[in-house]
């Protein structure tokens, strides 16, 4: 009897890390995750707009249908990127997520503070090798540091009632993302 | 003998307790740092590298993107204030005001995050669309068949969710408790 416990204490050990490691390794292992999705619909450094999740198509899951959304799936692994949008009249986001679809950093028109959203993506390492005088001078320039090479920039509108949902769309038809180089 | 017994059962009891605790973690929607306002429930670290582990294994598993907490709030409900759950063949209400927020979204949902067909295409409300009392409260009925005022419909679906994006809100990983931000009432009236 005390046998039979003893095996179950330590079935019931095993299954505890068996469930820590399982849940630690879905971000690594999971096939469709957000990047995964939007992979083949969209070009790598360049803004592509997506279409309205309808109750046929949804490209992720709750998305909210009463934004218009661009993504700009990057790499910086060749140098950093400069990413622009215009400002809309209701209100105009930025997220940025790694490849595993971490938010890192989030920002809305009204923090930005001018009529668009600029932004500069680098790694920590291309950070660290911008000269100092450059940092300087661009004081009024967003830098922001992704944890990852890859990841993905999604760029938000709201259209805050239907009929205006085309505005919206034309609005982040303004938007720019490139590698710096490339200018 | 005993031996080999033994430890084929433990393996295999342990395998089922691990795989089986994953399994129920992630499809209830299991996380940690939870914020309750009445029916509503939100992650606000969730859009945050602060994420916990059970919360970047569930986007990850379904694709989402959770909102940047620098956007926004997203809050979830999958039943009224009294504990039923939401059915798309009963007539729910939802009423109140909102936390301070520039702008917010009220979205309905099937159980996989889809938005649900309906014959006037109409899958949720936003803060300026929305028809309100001349003191700046609403009230929204989310129902199968067409109701007066700020209707929802739900296409009559088994089950449906609702979300509420707050954006530009001073509500997230600070707010602790209701006083902060009350969230309106949702109840369920008939059922057809």
């Amino acid at each position: 009897m005390i046998r039979l416990l003893l095996w179950i204490l330590g079935a019931v050990l095993l299954g505890g890390i068996v469930h820590l490691s399982t849940v630690l390794a879905m971000p690594q292992t999971a096939k469709q995750d957000a990047y995964s999705r939007l992979a083949p619909l969209t070009p790598v450094n360049a803004v592509a707009v997506l279409p309205p999740p309808t109750a046929k198509a949804s490209l992720m899951p709750f998305m909210d249908p009463a934004f218009a959304v661009a993504v700009c799936r990057y790499d910086i692994s060749s140098g950093p990127l400069k990413f622009k949008a215009p400002v809309s009249q209701a209100y105009t986001s930025v997220t940025f997520y790694t490849r595993k679809s971490v938010a890192y950093y989030a920002i809305n028109d009204r923090a930005a503070g001018r009529r668009s959203i600029e932004l500069d993506l680098m790694t920590a390492e291309q950070h660290a090798q911008m000269p100092a005088e450059e940092d300087v001078t661009a004081a009024d320039r967003l830098i922001i540091e992704s944890p990852t090479t890859t990841g993905l920039i999604l760029l938000r509108t709201l259209a805050p009632e239907p009929g205006l949902m085309p505005m919206a769309r034309r609005a982040l038809g303004g938007a720019q993302c490139h590698l710096e180089e490339a200018q | 003998m005993r031996l080999f017994f033994g430890s084929c059962f433990t393996l295999v009891l342990a395998a089922v307790v691990g795989l089986g605790a994953t399994w129920l973690t992630l499809t209830r929607g299991v996380a940690f740092g939870a914020l309750n306002l009445g029916a509503w429930t939100a992650w606000p670290k969730s859009g945050s590298v602060d994420i916990d582990p059970y919360a970047r294994a569930i986007i990850s598993r379904t694709g989402q993107l959770p909102i940047g907490t620098g956007d926004g709030v997203a809050f979830y409900a999958r039943r009224d204030d009294a504990g039923n759950a939401f059915d798309g063949r009963c007539t729910f209400v939802i009423s109140g005001s909102t936390p301070a927020a520039r702008y917010w979204t009220l979205t309905l949902y099937d159980t996989e995050g889809r938005p649900v067909a309906n014959t006037i295409e109409r899958h949720g409300f936003t803060s300026a669309e929305i028809v309100r009392e001349t003191d700046g409260r609403f009230t929204i009925s989310v129902a199968p068949r067409a109701r007066p005022g700020n209707w929802l419909p739900t296409g009559g679906i088994e089950q449906f969710v609702l979300v509420w994006r707050l954006y530009d809100t001073p509500i997230g990983v600070a707010t602790r408790t209701a006083k902060a931000g009350p969230m309106p009432a949702v109840a369920r009236k008939d059922c057809s």
